[in-house]
Protein backbone atom coordinates (compact mmCIF):
# COMPACT_ATOMS: atom_id res chain seq x y z
CA UNK A 1 0.00 0.00 0.00
CA UNK A 2 2.87 2.35 1.16
CA UNK A 3 5.30 1.36 -1.52
CA UNK A 4 2.62 1.59 -4.17
CA UNK A 5 1.66 5.06 -3.06
CA UNK A 6 5.73 5.78 -3.15
CA UNK A 7 5.99 4.26 -6.62
CA UNK A 8 3.47 6.18 -8.00
CA UNK A 9 4.54 9.48 -6.45
CA UNK A 10 7.95 8.50 -7.97
CA UNK A 11 5.97 7.78 -11.32
CA UNK A 12 4.24 11.31 -11.29
CA UNK A 13 7.63 12.87 -11.07
CA UNK A 14 9.62 10.81 -13.98
CA UNK A 15 6.89 12.04 -15.99
CA UNK A 16 6.91 15.14 -15.06
CA UNK A 17 10.80 15.16 -15.77
CA UNK A 18 10.66 13.24 -18.30
CA UNK A 19 7.69 15.45 -20.13
CA UNK A 20 9.72 19.14 -19.26
CA UNK A 21 13.00 17.64 -20.75
CA UNK A 22 11.02 16.52 -23.97
CA UNK A 23 10.33 19.87 -24.60
CA UNK A 24 13.72 21.16 -24.74
CA UNK A 25 14.45 18.44 -27.49
CA UNK A 26 11.04 19.07 -29.54
CA UNK A 27 9.98 22.60 -29.23
CA UNK A 28 12.80 23.29 -31.92
CA UNK A 29 11.61 20.36 -33.98
CA UNK A 30 8.24 22.23 -33.52
CA UNK A 31 9.32 25.69 -34.26
CA UNK A 32 10.81 24.57 -37.37
CA UNK A 33 8.05 22.82 -38.73
CA UNK A 34 5.59 25.95 -37.81
CA UNK A 35 7.64 28.38 -39.06
CA UNK A 36 8.57 27.09 -42.40
CA UNK A 37 4.67 27.38 -42.75
CA UNK A 38 3.62 30.87 -42.06
CA UNK A 39 4.58 34.45 -43.23
CA UNK A 40 8.30 35.46 -42.85
CA UNK A 41 7.64 38.50 -40.42
CA UNK A 42 5.85 36.56 -38.20
CA UNK A 43 8.11 34.09 -37.86
CA UNK A 44 10.58 36.05 -35.66
CA UNK A 45 8.07 38.98 -33.54
CA UNK A 46 5.36 35.63 -32.94
CA UNK A 47 8.36 33.87 -30.49
CA UNK A 48 7.39 36.10 -27.82
CA UNK A 49 3.92 34.47 -27.47
CA UNK A 50 1.71 31.45 -27.83
CA UNK A 51 1.61 32.11 -31.37
CA UNK A 52 5.25 30.71 -31.93
CA UNK A 53 2.76 27.79 -32.27
CA UNK A 54 0.42 29.63 -34.26
CA UNK A 55 1.09 28.54 -38.14
CA UNK A 56 -1.02 31.81 -39.46
CA UNK A 57 -0.65 33.69 -41.30
CA UNK A 58 -0.51 31.00 -43.73
CA UNK A 59 2.42 31.11 -46.92
CA UNK A 60 2.94 27.53 -46.92
CA UNK A 61 3.56 27.27 -50.81
CA UNK A 62 5.58 30.46 -51.00
CA UNK A 63 8.32 29.44 -48.56
CA UNK A 64 8.79 26.06 -49.68
CA UNK A 65 9.03 27.37 -53.37
CA UNK A 66 11.37 29.87 -52.23
CA UNK A 67 13.45 27.09 -50.76
CA UNK A 68 13.12 25.42 -53.63
CA UNK A 69 13.92 28.05 -56.32
CA UNK A 70 15.98 30.83 -54.57
CA UNK A 71 17.38 28.44 -52.37
CA UNK A 72 18.51 25.90 -55.03
CA UNK A 73 17.12 23.05 -52.84
CA UNK A 74 16.47 20.62 -55.53
CA UNK A 75 20.39 21.09 -57.19
CA UNK A 76 21.84 20.62 -53.61
CA UNK A 77 19.18 17.66 -52.54
CA UNK A 78 20.62 15.79 -55.61
CA UNK A 79 24.74 16.63 -54.73
CA UNK A 80 23.52 15.17 -51.18
CA UNK A 81 21.67 11.99 -52.50
CA UNK A 82 24.63 11.23 -54.97
CA UNK A 83 27.64 12.33 -52.43
CA UNK A 84 25.43 9.93 -49.54
CA UNK A 85 24.73 7.22 -51.97
CA UNK A 86 28.15 6.51 -53.11
CA UNK A 87 29.39 7.14 -49.42
CA UNK A 88 27.08 4.29 -48.31
CA UNK A 89 26.92 2.11 -50.84
CA UNK A 90 30.55 1.43 -52.23
CA UNK A 91 31.57 2.03 -48.64
CA UNK A 92 29.86 -0.61 -47.38
CA UNK A 93 31.28 -2.92 -49.89
CA UNK A 94 35.01 -2.19 -49.59
CA UNK A 95 34.77 -1.70 -45.78
CA UNK A 96 33.02 -5.39 -45.50
CA UNK A 97 35.10 -6.93 -47.56
CA UNK A 98 38.24 -5.89 -46.25
CA UNK A 99 37.08 -6.64 -43.01
CA UNK A 100 35.93 -10.16 -44.11
CA UNK A 101 39.71 -10.48 -45.42
CA UNK A 102 40.87 -9.52 -41.88
CA UNK A 103 39.10 -11.57 -40.53
CA UNK A 104 38.66 -14.78 -41.76
CA UNK A 105 41.28 -14.95 -45.05
CA UNK A 106 44.85 -15.35 -45.14
CA UNK A 107 47.48 -13.52 -47.55
CA UNK A 108 50.48 -11.84 -46.98
CA UNK A 109 50.83 -8.73 -44.88
CA UNK A 110 47.37 -9.32 -43.22
CA UNK A 111 48.80 -8.83 -39.71
CA UNK A 112 50.69 -5.46 -40.58
CA UNK A 113 47.79 -4.51 -42.46
CA UNK A 114 45.36 -5.07 -39.39
CA UNK A 115 47.87 -3.00 -37.14
CA UNK A 116 47.88 -0.38 -39.67
CA UNK A 117 44.04 -0.13 -39.58
CA UNK A 118 43.69 -0.10 -36.28
CA UNK A 119 46.33 2.86 -35.98
CA UNK A 120 44.32 5.19 -38.67
CA UNK A 121 40.99 4.86 -36.77
CA UNK A 122 42.94 7.29 -34.25
CA UNK A 123 43.47 10.35 -37.32
CA UNK A 124 40.37 12.52 -37.29
CA UNK A 125 39.74 13.40 -41.26
CA UNK A 126 40.23 17.28 -40.16
CA UNK A 127 43.87 16.70 -38.92
CA UNK A 128 44.21 15.59 -43.40
CA UNK A 129 42.01 18.09 -44.46
CA UNK A 130 44.45 20.50 -45.26
CA UNK A 131 46.90 19.11 -46.98
CA UNK A 132 43.90 16.64 -48.97
CA UNK A 133 42.97 20.18 -50.28
CA UNK A 134 46.15 20.99 -51.97
CA UNK A 135 45.97 17.64 -53.19
CA UNK A 136 43.16 17.66 -54.67
CA UNK A 137 43.26 21.05 -56.43
CA UNK A 138 46.58 20.29 -57.65
CA UNK A 139 44.65 17.51 -59.74
CA UNK A 140 41.76 20.33 -60.70
CA UNK A 141 39.25 17.74 -58.55
CA UNK A 142 37.95 20.84 -56.43
CA UNK A 143 34.29 21.75 -57.12
CA UNK A 144 33.22 18.18 -58.72
CA UNK A 145 31.26 15.60 -56.93
CA UNK A 146 33.95 12.90 -56.55
CA UNK A 147 36.14 14.98 -54.72
CA UNK A 148 33.29 14.75 -51.99
CA UNK A 149 32.68 11.10 -51.98
CA UNK A 150 35.89 9.48 -52.33
CA UNK A 151 37.76 10.41 -49.30
CA UNK A 152 35.12 9.07 -47.04
CA UNK A 153 34.14 5.19 -48.70
CA UNK A 154 37.10 3.75 -46.73
CA UNK A 155 36.77 4.20 -43.17
CA UNK A 156 38.71 2.37 -40.79
CA UNK A 157 36.32 2.69 -38.19
CA UNK A 158 34.03 0.79 -40.32
CA UNK A 159 36.62 -2.15 -41.53
CA UNK A 160 37.45 -2.47 -37.86
CA UNK A 161 33.48 -3.11 -36.60
CA UNK A 162 33.43 -5.67 -39.57
CA UNK A 163 36.17 -7.03 -38.73
CA UNK A 164 35.17 -7.59 -35.41
CA UNK A 165 31.68 -8.81 -36.52
CA UNK A 166 32.82 -11.06 -39.29
CA UNK A 167 34.58 -12.79 -36.30
CA UNK A 168 32.39 -13.52 -33.67
CA UNK A 169 30.22 -15.77 -36.81
CA UNK A 170 30.42 -19.11 -35.87
CA UNK A 171 33.12 -20.84 -38.16
CA UNK A 172 31.19 -23.99 -39.28
CA UNK A 173 28.88 -22.83 -42.33
CA UNK A 174 32.13 -21.06 -43.63
CA UNK A 175 33.79 -24.67 -43.01
CA UNK A 176 31.43 -26.83 -44.50
CA UNK A 177 31.17 -24.38 -47.40
CA UNK A 178 34.51 -24.96 -48.20
CA UNK A 179 34.67 -28.97 -47.97
CA UNK A 180 31.32 -29.03 -50.18
CA UNK A 181 33.86 -27.05 -52.55
CA UNK A 182 32.81 -23.83 -52.49
CA UNK A 183 35.43 -20.77 -53.20
CA UNK A 184 35.77 -17.72 -51.31
CA UNK A 185 33.79 -15.65 -53.30
CA UNK A 186 30.34 -18.20 -53.35
CA UNK A 187 31.19 -18.78 -49.20
CA UNK A 188 31.12 -14.65 -48.89
CA UNK A 189 28.14 -13.99 -51.08
CA UNK A 190 25.76 -16.96 -50.26
CA UNK A 191 26.17 -17.60 -46.72
CA UNK A 192 28.16 -14.77 -44.73
CA UNK A 193 26.40 -11.62 -46.31
CA UNK A 194 23.01 -13.21 -45.59
CA UNK A 195 24.31 -13.47 -41.89
CA UNK A 196 25.47 -9.74 -41.83
CA UNK A 197 22.95 -8.18 -42.93
CA UNK A 198 22.23 -6.66 -39.44
CA UNK A 199 25.79 -5.49 -38.97
CA UNK A 200 25.33 -3.88 -43.18
CA UNK A 201 22.12 -2.27 -41.64
CA UNK A 202 23.97 -0.56 -38.74
CA UNK A 203 26.91 0.50 -40.83
CA UNK A 204 24.71 2.00 -43.48
CA UNK A 205 22.71 4.52 -41.26
CA UNK A 206 25.79 5.40 -39.53
CA UNK A 207 27.83 6.26 -42.79
CA UNK A 208 24.10 8.10 -44.43
CA UNK A 209 23.79 10.42 -40.60
CA UNK A 210 27.23 11.46 -41.16
CA UNK A 211 27.63 11.85 -44.98
CA UNK A 212 24.92 13.79 -44.52
CA UNK A 213 25.61 16.35 -42.47
CA UNK A 214 29.15 16.60 -43.65
CA UNK A 215 30.34 20.30 -43.34
CA UNK A 216 33.60 20.94 -42.99
CA UNK A 217 35.07 19.37 -46.14
CA UNK A 218 32.84 20.65 -48.59
CA UNK A 219 33.20 23.91 -46.93
CA UNK A 220 36.75 23.88 -48.97
CA UNK A 221 36.14 21.89 -52.04
CA UNK A 222 32.30 22.63 -52.96
CA UNK A 223 31.71 26.51 -53.72
CA UNK A 224 30.16 26.16 -56.79
CA UNK A 225 25.82 26.10 -56.85
CA UNK A 226 25.73 22.55 -58.68
CA UNK A 227 27.93 20.70 -56.19
CA UNK A 228 26.82 22.51 -53.09
CA UNK A 229 25.60 19.85 -50.91
CA UNK A 230 22.43 20.71 -48.64
CA UNK A 231 24.66 21.97 -45.58
CA UNK A 232 26.49 24.51 -47.71
CA UNK A 233 23.46 24.87 -49.86
CA UNK A 234 21.61 26.17 -46.62
CA UNK A 235 24.54 28.57 -45.47
CA UNK A 236 24.36 29.89 -48.75
CA UNK A 237 20.68 30.26 -48.47
CA UNK A 238 20.89 32.46 -45.23
CA UNK A 239 23.39 34.58 -46.75
CA UNK A 240 24.64 37.97 -44.52
CA UNK A 241 22.26 39.91 -42.52
CA UNK A 242 18.62 39.26 -42.20
CA UNK A 243 17.37 36.36 -44.01
CA UNK A 244 14.06 34.87 -45.13
CA UNK A 245 13.64 33.12 -42.00
CA UNK A 246 10.61 30.81 -42.91
CA UNK A 247 12.00 30.75 -46.69
CA UNK A 248 15.18 29.14 -44.37
CA UNK A 249 13.13 26.81 -41.79
CA UNK A 250 11.10 25.00 -45.16
CA UNK A 251 14.52 24.38 -46.67
CA UNK A 252 15.75 22.80 -43.06
CA UNK A 253 12.21 21.01 -42.89
CA UNK A 254 12.82 19.76 -46.58
CA UNK A 255 16.73 18.51 -45.73
CA UNK A 256 16.16 16.65 -42.33
CA UNK A 257 12.94 15.48 -43.54
CA UNK A 258 14.49 12.31 -45.52
CA UNK A 259 17.26 11.08 -42.28
CA UNK A 260 13.41 11.29 -40.26
CA UNK A 261 11.65 9.28 -42.52
CA UNK A 262 15.27 6.43 -42.95
CA UNK A 263 14.73 6.95 -38.74
CA UNK A 264 11.35 5.98 -38.29
CA UNK A 265 12.15 2.92 -40.90
CA UNK A 266 14.64 1.37 -39.02
CA UNK A 267 14.95 3.26 -35.65
CA UNK A 268 16.33 -0.27 -34.23
CA UNK A 269 18.87 -0.36 -36.15
CA UNK A 270 19.60 3.43 -36.16
CA UNK A 271 20.21 3.26 -32.03
CA UNK A 272 22.26 0.47 -32.72
CA UNK A 273 24.39 1.63 -35.08
CA UNK A 274 24.97 5.25 -33.19
CA UNK A 275 25.89 2.79 -30.31
CA UNK A 276 27.93 1.05 -31.76
CA UNK A 277 30.35 4.28 -32.62
CA UNK A 278 30.88 7.61 -31.95
CA UNK A 279 30.06 9.52 -34.81
CA UNK A 280 28.57 12.99 -33.57
CA UNK A 281 29.81 15.53 -31.26
CA UNK B 1 36.03 3.62 -30.72
CA UNK B 2 37.26 2.12 -27.73
CA UNK B 3 36.91 -1.61 -28.80
CA UNK B 4 39.93 -1.08 -31.52
CA UNK B 5 42.80 -1.68 -28.57
CA UNK B 6 41.72 -5.13 -27.11
CA UNK B 7 42.03 -7.45 -30.42
CA UNK B 8 45.16 -6.88 -32.11
CA UNK B 9 46.74 -9.85 -30.84
CA UNK B 10 43.79 -12.13 -31.92
CA UNK B 11 44.05 -11.55 -35.47
CA UNK B 12 47.62 -13.12 -35.48
CA UNK B 13 46.79 -15.68 -33.53
CA UNK B 14 44.01 -16.95 -35.49
CA UNK B 15 46.26 -16.48 -38.72
CA UNK B 16 48.48 -19.10 -37.05
CA UNK B 17 46.24 -21.58 -35.94
CA UNK B 18 43.54 -21.57 -38.62
CA UNK B 19 44.05 -24.86 -40.49
CA UNK B 20 45.03 -24.83 -43.92
CA UNK B 21 42.19 -24.09 -46.48
CA UNK B 22 40.96 -25.88 -48.90
CA UNK B 23 42.50 -23.70 -52.22
CA UNK B 24 45.49 -22.08 -50.27
CA UNK B 25 46.13 -20.17 -53.06
CA UNK B 26 42.67 -18.85 -54.21
CA UNK B 27 42.03 -18.12 -50.44
CA UNK B 28 45.05 -15.93 -50.81
CA UNK B 29 44.34 -14.22 -53.75
CA UNK B 30 41.06 -13.38 -52.44
CA UNK B 31 42.21 -12.06 -49.35
CA UNK B 32 44.52 -9.85 -50.92
CA UNK B 33 41.53 -8.55 -53.60
CA UNK B 34 39.86 -8.34 -51.02
CA UNK B 35 41.34 -6.16 -49.14
CA UNK B 36 42.81 -4.51 -52.37
CA UNK B 37 40.04 -1.79 -52.77
CA UNK B 38 40.31 -0.43 -49.04
CA UNK B 39 43.77 -0.45 -48.85
CA UNK B 40 44.00 1.92 -51.95
CA UNK B 41 41.74 4.19 -51.05
CA UNK B 42 42.79 4.40 -48.04
CA UNK B 43 46.54 5.02 -49.00
CA UNK B 44 45.92 7.58 -51.20
CA UNK B 45 43.05 9.75 -48.99
CA UNK B 46 44.34 8.80 -45.97
CA UNK B 47 48.34 7.52 -45.22
CA UNK B 48 49.43 10.21 -48.17
CA UNK B 49 47.71 13.36 -47.15
CA UNK B 50 48.76 12.21 -43.54
CA UNK B 51 52.35 12.34 -44.39
CA UNK B 52 51.78 14.79 -46.74
CA UNK B 53 50.77 17.29 -43.36
CA UNK B 54 53.95 16.32 -41.82
CA UNK B 55 55.59 17.39 -44.60
CA UNK B 56 53.78 20.72 -45.28
CA UNK B 57 54.21 22.01 -42.12
CA UNK B 58 57.75 22.55 -42.38
CA UNK B 59 57.19 24.11 -45.50
CA UNK B 60 55.92 27.68 -46.31
CA UNK B 61 53.59 25.98 -49.24
CA UNK B 62 50.67 28.21 -50.54
CA UNK B 63 47.44 27.26 -52.37
CA UNK B 64 48.15 29.09 -54.86
CA UNK B 65 51.58 31.41 -55.36
CA UNK B 66 53.70 31.91 -57.96
CA UNK B 67 57.24 31.37 -55.75
CA UNK B 68 58.63 28.08 -55.41
CA UNK B 69 57.48 26.57 -52.01
CA UNK B 70 60.53 26.20 -49.28
CA UNK B 71 61.45 24.50 -46.12
CA UNK B 72 60.99 27.29 -43.38
CA UNK B 73 61.84 24.50 -40.64
CA UNK B 74 60.17 25.20 -37.38
CA UNK B 75 58.58 28.65 -38.45
CA UNK B 76 55.04 27.47 -38.71
CA UNK B 77 55.01 26.05 -35.54
CA UNK B 78 56.46 28.86 -34.10
CA UNK B 79 54.22 31.30 -35.60
CA UNK B 80 51.14 29.57 -34.77
CA UNK B 81 52.36 29.13 -31.35
CA UNK B 82 53.07 32.68 -30.55
CA UNK B 83 50.03 33.57 -32.09
CA UNK B 84 47.25 34.60 -29.64
CA UNK B 85 44.31 33.60 -31.94
CA UNK B 86 45.74 30.04 -31.40
CA UNK B 87 45.54 30.46 -28.21
CA UNK B 88 42.12 32.05 -27.98
CA UNK B 89 40.89 29.15 -30.33
CA UNK B 90 42.88 26.05 -28.03
CA UNK B 91 41.01 27.81 -24.85
CA UNK B 92 37.11 28.36 -26.29
CA UNK B 93 37.87 24.56 -26.80
CA UNK B 94 38.80 23.86 -23.96
CA UNK B 95 36.05 25.78 -22.10
CA UNK B 96 33.65 24.44 -24.62
CA UNK B 97 35.03 21.18 -23.55
CA UNK B 98 34.91 21.38 -20.03
CA UNK B 99 31.50 22.34 -20.06
CA UNK B 100 30.21 19.96 -22.70
CA UNK B 101 31.71 17.13 -21.45
CA UNK B 102 30.26 16.75 -17.64
CA UNK B 103 26.99 18.39 -18.55
CA UNK B 104 26.39 16.52 -21.62
CA UNK B 105 26.92 13.14 -19.96
CA UNK B 106 25.52 14.01 -16.72
CA UNK B 107 22.17 14.93 -18.83
CA UNK B 108 22.72 11.80 -20.89
CA UNK B 109 22.79 10.08 -17.83
CA UNK B 110 19.75 11.03 -16.36
CA UNK B 111 17.82 10.84 -19.70
CA UNK B 112 19.08 7.19 -19.48
CA UNK B 113 18.12 6.42 -15.97
CA UNK B 114 14.54 8.07 -16.86
CA UNK B 115 13.65 6.44 -19.73
CA UNK B 116 15.28 3.25 -18.65
CA UNK B 117 11.76 3.04 -16.03
CA UNK B 118 9.32 0.07 -16.97
CA UNK B 119 7.15 3.36 -17.49
CA UNK B 120 4.41 3.39 -19.79
CA UNK B 121 5.46 5.37 -23.10
CA UNK B 122 9.24 5.17 -22.26
CA UNK B 123 9.65 4.58 -25.54
CA UNK B 124 8.05 7.38 -26.82
CA UNK B 125 9.90 9.62 -24.75
CA UNK B 126 13.33 7.68 -25.57
CA UNK B 127 12.54 8.14 -29.12
CA UNK B 128 11.70 12.00 -28.67
CA UNK B 129 15.21 12.56 -26.75
CA UNK B 130 16.84 10.67 -29.91
CA UNK B 131 15.07 12.55 -32.68
CA UNK B 132 17.69 15.91 -32.87
CA UNK B 133 20.39 13.27 -33.77
CA UNK B 134 19.07 13.00 -36.74
CA UNK B 135 19.11 16.78 -37.48
CA UNK B 136 22.77 17.71 -39.10
CA UNK B 137 24.19 20.10 -37.19
CA UNK B 138 23.85 22.79 -39.82
CA UNK B 139 20.35 22.15 -40.04
CA UNK B 140 19.86 22.36 -36.13
CA UNK B 141 22.00 25.47 -36.10
CA UNK B 142 19.41 27.62 -38.42
CA UNK B 143 16.51 26.27 -36.15
CA UNK B 144 18.50 27.51 -33.07
CA UNK B 145 19.50 31.02 -34.64
CA UNK B 146 15.58 31.06 -34.68
CA UNK B 147 15.25 30.59 -31.14
CA UNK B 148 18.36 32.13 -29.70
CA UNK B 149 16.87 35.41 -31.59
CA UNK B 150 16.79 38.75 -28.94
CA UNK B 151 13.10 38.24 -29.03
CA UNK B 152 13.06 34.45 -30.08
CA UNK B 153 11.16 31.58 -27.57
CA UNK B 154 14.49 31.17 -25.63
CA UNK B 155 14.56 34.83 -24.12
CA UNK B 156 10.89 34.42 -23.71
CA UNK B 157 11.24 31.70 -21.63
CA UNK B 158 14.08 33.76 -19.55
CA UNK B 159 12.03 36.97 -19.20
CA UNK B 160 9.10 34.94 -17.52
CA UNK B 161 11.66 32.75 -15.60
CA UNK B 162 14.23 36.24 -14.08
CA UNK B 163 11.17 38.19 -14.34
CA UNK B 164 13.05 40.20 -17.14
CA UNK B 165 16.67 40.20 -15.60
CA UNK B 166 18.27 38.42 -18.51
CA UNK B 167 17.36 38.40 -21.88
CA UNK B 168 20.64 38.46 -23.58
CA UNK B 169 21.71 38.72 -27.36
CA UNK B 170 23.41 35.21 -27.61
CA UNK B 171 24.81 35.28 -30.46
CA UNK B 172 26.10 39.21 -30.61
CA UNK B 173 27.32 39.54 -27.31
CA UNK B 174 30.09 37.59 -26.88
CA UNK B 175 30.00 36.95 -23.33
CA UNK B 176 26.92 34.71 -24.21
CA UNK B 177 28.06 33.23 -27.76
CA UNK B 178 29.82 30.26 -26.59
CA UNK B 179 27.15 29.64 -24.18
CA UNK B 180 24.82 29.77 -26.97
CA UNK B 181 27.08 27.04 -28.89
CA UNK B 182 27.16 24.69 -25.95
CA UNK B 183 23.02 25.06 -25.90
CA UNK B 184 22.76 24.11 -29.41
CA UNK B 185 25.59 21.02 -29.35
CA UNK B 186 23.66 19.95 -26.17
CA UNK B 187 20.57 19.76 -28.20
CA UNK B 188 21.76 17.79 -31.46
CA UNK B 189 23.62 15.04 -29.96
CA UNK B 190 23.03 14.51 -26.18
CA UNK B 191 20.74 11.83 -27.50
CA UNK B 192 24.00 9.53 -28.61
CA UNK B 193 25.11 9.61 -24.85
CA UNK B 194 21.97 8.69 -24.19
CA UNK B 195 22.10 5.27 -26.56
CA UNK B 196 25.03 4.14 -25.55
CA UNK B 197 24.64 4.25 -21.53
CA UNK B 198 20.81 3.24 -21.70
CA UNK B 199 22.60 0.06 -23.60
CA UNK B 200 24.51 -0.31 -20.38
CA UNK B 201 22.15 0.29 -17.90
CA UNK B 202 20.20 -2.79 -19.29
CA UNK B 203 22.86 -4.76 -19.27
CA UNK B 204 23.27 -4.59 -15.10
CA UNK B 205 22.17 -7.38 -13.40
CA UNK B 206 18.53 -7.13 -11.83
CA UNK B 207 20.06 -9.33 -9.19
CA UNK B 208 21.92 -6.79 -8.22
CA UNK B 209 19.36 -4.11 -7.75
CA UNK B 210 17.16 -7.06 -5.61
CA UNK B 211 19.90 -7.76 -3.31
CA UNK B 212 20.51 -3.83 -3.09
CA UNK B 213 16.76 -3.26 -1.94
CA UNK B 214 16.52 -6.53 0.14
CA UNK B 215 19.64 -4.71 2.07
CA UNK B 216 17.47 -1.61 2.45
CA UNK B 217 19.50 0.93 -0.18
CA UNK B 218 17.68 3.91 -0.83
CA UNK B 219 17.19 4.56 -4.10
CA UNK B 220 20.91 6.97 -4.28
CA UNK B 221 22.57 4.43 -2.91
CA UNK B 222 21.48 2.08 -5.76
CA UNK B 223 22.59 4.32 -8.03
CA UNK B 224 25.74 5.10 -6.52
CA UNK B 225 26.88 1.37 -5.63
CA UNK B 226 24.88 -0.67 -8.04
CA UNK B 227 24.28 1.38 -11.48
CA UNK B 228 27.01 4.07 -11.77
CA UNK B 229 29.77 0.52 -11.22
CA UNK B 230 27.96 -1.21 -13.38
CA UNK B 231 28.23 0.96 -15.82
CA UNK B 232 31.32 2.26 -15.68
CA UNK B 233 33.54 1.70 -18.48
CA UNK B 234 30.48 3.20 -21.18
CA UNK B 235 30.54 6.22 -18.52
CA UNK B 236 34.44 6.37 -19.19
CA UNK B 237 33.90 5.90 -22.89
CA UNK B 238 31.11 8.22 -23.45
CA UNK B 239 33.54 11.16 -21.46
CA UNK B 240 36.18 10.16 -23.37
CA UNK B 241 34.47 10.27 -26.66
CA UNK B 242 33.01 13.29 -26.07
CA UNK B 243 36.31 14.98 -24.60
CA UNK B 244 37.95 13.89 -28.27
CA UNK B 245 34.79 14.94 -30.40
CA UNK B 246 34.65 18.64 -28.60
CA UNK B 247 37.81 19.62 -30.04
CA UNK B 248 36.13 18.71 -33.35
CA UNK B 249 34.08 21.76 -33.01
CA UNK B 250 33.18 23.39 -36.03
CA UNK B 251 29.72 23.58 -37.88
CA UNK B 252 28.06 25.27 -35.03
CA UNK B 253 30.55 27.83 -34.57
CA UNK B 254 31.20 28.53 -38.68
CA UNK B 255 27.23 28.89 -39.07
CA UNK B 256 25.40 30.91 -36.01
CA UNK B 257 27.83 33.47 -34.74
CA UNK B 258 27.45 36.84 -37.18
CA UNK B 259 30.70 35.73 -38.34
CA UNK B 260 32.72 32.49 -38.41
CA UNK B 261 34.34 32.35 -34.86
CA UNK B 262 32.63 35.55 -33.82
CA UNK B 263 31.90 38.02 -32.27
CA UNK B 264 35.69 39.19 -31.35
CA UNK B 265 37.08 35.33 -31.57
CA UNK B 266 34.49 34.48 -28.56
CA UNK B 267 33.60 31.64 -30.29
CA UNK B 268 36.55 30.61 -32.38
CA UNK B 269 37.94 26.78 -32.30
CA UNK B 270 41.19 25.42 -33.28
CA UNK B 271 39.14 24.25 -36.27
CA UNK B 272 38.00 27.52 -37.10
CA UNK B 273 41.59 28.53 -36.95
CA UNK B 274 42.57 26.00 -39.32
CA UNK B 275 40.05 26.33 -42.07
CA UNK B 276 40.51 30.07 -42.27
CA UNK B 277 44.63 29.84 -42.16
CA UNK B 278 44.67 26.73 -44.61
CA UNK B 279 41.87 27.26 -46.79
CA UNK B 280 40.64 30.99 -46.96
CA UNK B 281 44.08 32.13 -46.48
CA UNK B 282 45.72 29.85 -48.48
CA UNK B 283 49.02 28.87 -46.33
CA UNK B 284 48.63 25.44 -46.70
CA UNK B 285 51.65 24.98 -44.82
CA UNK B 286 50.97 27.12 -41.78
CA UNK B 287 47.41 25.31 -41.94
CA UNK B 288 48.78 21.99 -41.61
CA UNK B 289 51.00 22.54 -38.76
CA UNK B 290 47.84 23.44 -36.81
CA UNK B 291 46.68 20.19 -38.25
CA UNK B 292 49.59 18.74 -36.97
CA UNK B 293 48.97 20.14 -33.55
CA UNK B 294 45.36 19.17 -33.35
CA UNK B 295 46.27 15.58 -34.53
CA UNK B 296 48.76 15.61 -31.33
CA UNK B 297 45.67 16.87 -28.80
CA UNK B 298 43.53 14.01 -30.31
CA UNK B 299 46.12 11.47 -30.13
CA UNK B 300 47.41 12.70 -26.52
CA UNK B 301 43.42 11.90 -25.05
CA UNK B 302 43.02 8.92 -27.15
CA UNK B 303 46.55 7.54 -24.93
CA UNK B 304 44.78 9.00 -22.18
CA UNK B 305 41.53 6.63 -23.17
CA UNK B 306 43.34 3.49 -23.77
CA UNK B 307 45.67 4.17 -20.99
CA UNK B 308 42.89 5.24 -17.98
CA UNK B 309 40.37 2.88 -19.29
CA UNK B 310 38.81 0.85 -15.98
CA UNK B 311 39.77 -2.54 -15.29
CA UNK B 312 37.46 -4.99 -14.99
Amino acid sequence: MITSKIRSRHGILSYAAMTLLGLFFVLPIVIMVIGSMKSNSNVISDQTSLRAFDPRPFQVVDNYQGAADTGRFFTSLRVSVIVSGVIVLVGLIVNSLCGYALARLRFRGQRALFLVIVALVIIPFEAIAVPLLLMMSEVEWTNTLRVQFLPFIAQPLYIFLFYAFFRGLPAELEEAARLDGAGPYRIFWSIVFPLARPAYASAAILSFLYSWGQFLWPVMVARTENVRPLPIGLTFFRGTGTPQWSELLAYATLMVLPVVIVFVAFQRHFVQGVAASGLKG
Amino acid sequence: MHTVSTDVDTVTSSARQAKPPGGPRSVRRAGILFSLPAVVLLLVFMVVPFGTALVLSFTNRKLLSPLPTRWVGLDNYRDVLTDSGFWGALQNNIIFSVITVPVQTGLALMLAVLVNQKLRGSVVYRTLYFIPITFSLSAASVIWLVLLNPSGLLNTVMETVTFGAFTPDWLNDPRYTMTAIILVSLWASVGFQMVILLAALQDVPKSLYEAAAVDGASWWQQFRHVTVPGIRHQLFFVVTITLILSFRLFDQVWIMPPRPGGPLDATNTIMVEMVGTGFERGQIGRGSSIAVLFFLIVLLLTVFQRRFEPAD
